[in-house]
């Protein structure tokens, strides 16, 4: 593949990053087209997070290319700029605002201004709660608006979270186990939910569940040792003998 | 039921303000001493010195309680704000001082004979006035910048701001400052032309006092009550998730730092006249902690509970120092100890903690007690 004649929604090219001599991320080469459903999975260590902090302004790499929408430079932003840009991320650990209510997080989420004088004169409109009541359609917590954060299941928390990353109307979401600590049943909604999120915005998912992931894999990367191993649909990215040995085969799994 | 509560709420705020604003002025202007109902000029004074200490305590609490920010400065902030209304009313003092001469004591005690160039605006009171809210706002808005852009936190943030109120202090202590060194400024005569040992001035300042910290309280209401006070406690909640959502953060704590810090210069501003004294120990260590104690008993996160905590706790301290002098900041380590461990929502959350208290023992003996009657404890789910 060449990314000279076609256009990525994201580009890392040649990406490295150490910390303290490990490296964690070693020259990455990676495109997303826009709408792709894309699926990382990688053992621990693989640097799959650290790639996430990478393209989401937390670290700043020590080398390389990382751009967004076409020609946007990522590395000399800071993680609200960028989230601005129209760069969504869920955590791994949901993290949701646990004293405030289901409605107020998804409020406070909404695509709009994020200054400090908007913020202290803005009040809320029949629009915004309009668009309020879409997110919680979707995530299916309609029953749940009036009620605190904290006082939801962890597995409601995650959809929150995926539901308050919607709101914000980002191009690109970066999904970090979303399914990490949920019921069977609940990781297949969470899958049924992603998967009807496909073509309306580019999506990377991280998973280590490989029922989840056979669930929503369209293309997979697999990474190991912070560089791309292989790439391709989900069959033939099982079926490679060197995924096998490093990530698959470990883990006893077929 | 919640409405009606609200409604007994807001009632009892009222009636409180009216005991405050209305009630003991009026018993300390028109009963004769000898009345039982008579308020002393000493209560009005000490209740004006609490009533400061509650906004001071409003202003701990707008950073700790609502942004997650434990600031030990905000005595520095008082501090400078007392400082200012205290260099206006030291220039009221005119030659009435010890060496009669037109410029305050300590500097003729320095070898002054005129007055330094930076003193003279402080005969206008407006300036002084401009100063208090110039002078802490900047430097909240400094240290706040360069704090918050290179995301101090937590524990850090305590001890820098820890530190800057002891740096303030050392400063302030020195005689070159020409602020009076260790003294301070004290003996003053006069505020807009009213004697200050007179009881209709100290009654007119603890007026302004009790309408001030009402505005402080009501503006802290509005702010908490918009957008911004939620995305303050977003933050105090899951900070990486507002940095995240697109919100620069340090914007908001940087905001929030410097409301409290004019906040807490208001209160040093109307505490000097009624105290008649202002010195660097203000600014001492336990100064700051005294406030953090404050709010942590009445309870933090909520506007009526540093108020309440100001005043149940200093109203301790004048008792603890009375009777056992030695023993208040032993009184102060173990209240700020209990209430941690078994008041971690201070008295303002006490209700609904005994109320849980009182469901559990309630639900253990129901079904302890009965054996027989599986059916009857079925009834409370179902009405669920």
């Amino acid at each position: 593949m060449s990314a000279a004649n076609k256009q990525f929604v994201l580009l890392l090219e040649g990406v490295n990053k150490s910390f303290d001599g490990f490296k964690a991320i070693d020259d990455l080469t990676l495109y997303m087209d826009e709408g792709e459903l894309r699926t990382i999975i990688g053992p621990n260590g693989a640097g799959k997070s650290t790639m996430l902090d990478i393209i989401t302004g937390r670290t700043k790499p020590d080398s390389g290319k990382v751009e967004f929408g076409f020609d946007i430079d990522l590395t000399t932003l800071n993680e609200p700029a960028i989230n601005r840009l129209g760069i969504g991320r869920k955590f791994q650990t949901p993290s949701v605002y646990i004293h405030h209510t289901v409605f107020e997080n998804l409020l406070l989420s909404l695509k709009g201004p994020r200054g400090v004088w908007a913020a202290l004169f803005s009040r809320t409109t029949s629009e915004q709660q309009d668009r309020i009541a879409a997110v919680l359609q979707t995530i299916g917590l309609l029953g749940k608006k009036d009620e605190l954060a904290g006082s939801l299941s962890h597995g409601q928390k995650q959809w929150l979270e995926l539901g308050m990353l919607l709101a914000q109307e980002p191009r690109l979401l970066l999904v970090d186990e979303p399914a990490a600590g949920m019921t069977d049943e609940e990781t297949h909604k969470t899958g049924e939910l992603l998967l009807s999120l496909e073509g309306k915005h580019s999506i990377i998912v991280i998973e280590h569940d490989m029922t989840f992931v056979r669930q929503i894999a369209r293309k997979v990367t697999v990474l190991h040792q912070g560089h791309v191993l292989c790439e391709g649909a989900v069959d033939a990215v099982q079926n490679d003998e060197r995924v096998k040995e490093v990530y698959l085969g470990r883990k006893k799994k077929h | 039921m919640q409405r009606k509560y609200a409604h007994l709420k807001t009632g009892a705020l009222l009636a409180v303000l009216a005991w405050f604003l209305l009630a003991l002025p009026c018993l300390n202007a028109f009963t004769a001493p000898a009345s039982a109902l008579h308020v002393s000029d000493f209560t009005i004074n000490l209740y004006g010195k609490y009533l400061c200490y509650a906004m001071l305590a409003i202003s701990v609490d707008l950073l700790w309680g609502y942004t997650g920010l434990l600031s030990l400065g905000q005595a520095c902030f008082f501090t400078l704000g007392g400082y200012m209304m205290g260099m206006y009313l030291m220039r009221m003092i005119g030659t009435l001082g010890q060496y009669h001469q037109p410029i305050p004591d300590f500097l003729v005690f320095l070898g002054w004979s005129s007055l330094p160039a930076f003193w003279r605006p402080f005969d206008s009171f407006a300036f002084a006035m401009l100063m208090a809210v110039l002078l802490p706002g900047t430097l909240a808005g400094l240290f706040g910048y360069l704090a918050f852009r290179s995301r101090i936190r937590g524990v850090y943030f305590s001890i820098l701001t820890q530190a800057l109120t002891y740096a303030a202090c050392l400063l302030f202590f020195r005689n070159s400052l020409l602020l009076g060194g260790n003294n301070g400024f004290t003996d003053f005569k006069f505020i807009f032309g009213h004697d200050l040992r007179e009881p209709e001035t100290q009654r007119g300042l603890y007026v302004a006092t009790v309408l001030a910290l009402l505005g402080v309280f009501l503006f802290c209401k509005w702010l908490t009550r918009t957008k911004f006070g939620k995305i303050q406690r977003a933050i105090r909640d899951s900070e990486n998730r507002v940095l995240f959502s697109g919100y620069t953060t340090a914007n908001f704590q940087l905001f929030v730092f410097i409301v409290a810090a004019l906040i807490a210069s208001l209160a040093g501003v109307l505490y000097v006249p009624q105290v008649g004294i202002i010195n660097p120990s203000e600014m001492a260590t336990d100064k700051s902690l005294e406030a953090v104690v404050w709010v942590a008993v009445g309870g933090r996160g909520t506007l009526i509970g540093p108020i309440l905590g100001a005043f149940v706790v200093n109203d301790l301290k004048s008792w603890a120092t009375r009777a056992y002098p030695d023993m208040w900041l032993i009184f102060l380590g173990t209240t700020f100890i209990l209430v941690t461990v078994f008041m971690p929502k201070g008295i303002v959350g006490l209700p609904a903690q005994l109320k849980g208290v009182y469901a559990r023992r309630f639900a253990r003996n129901k079904t302890t007690g009965a054996g027989a009657a599986a059916t009857e404890t079925l009834q409370p789910a179902k009405s669920k």
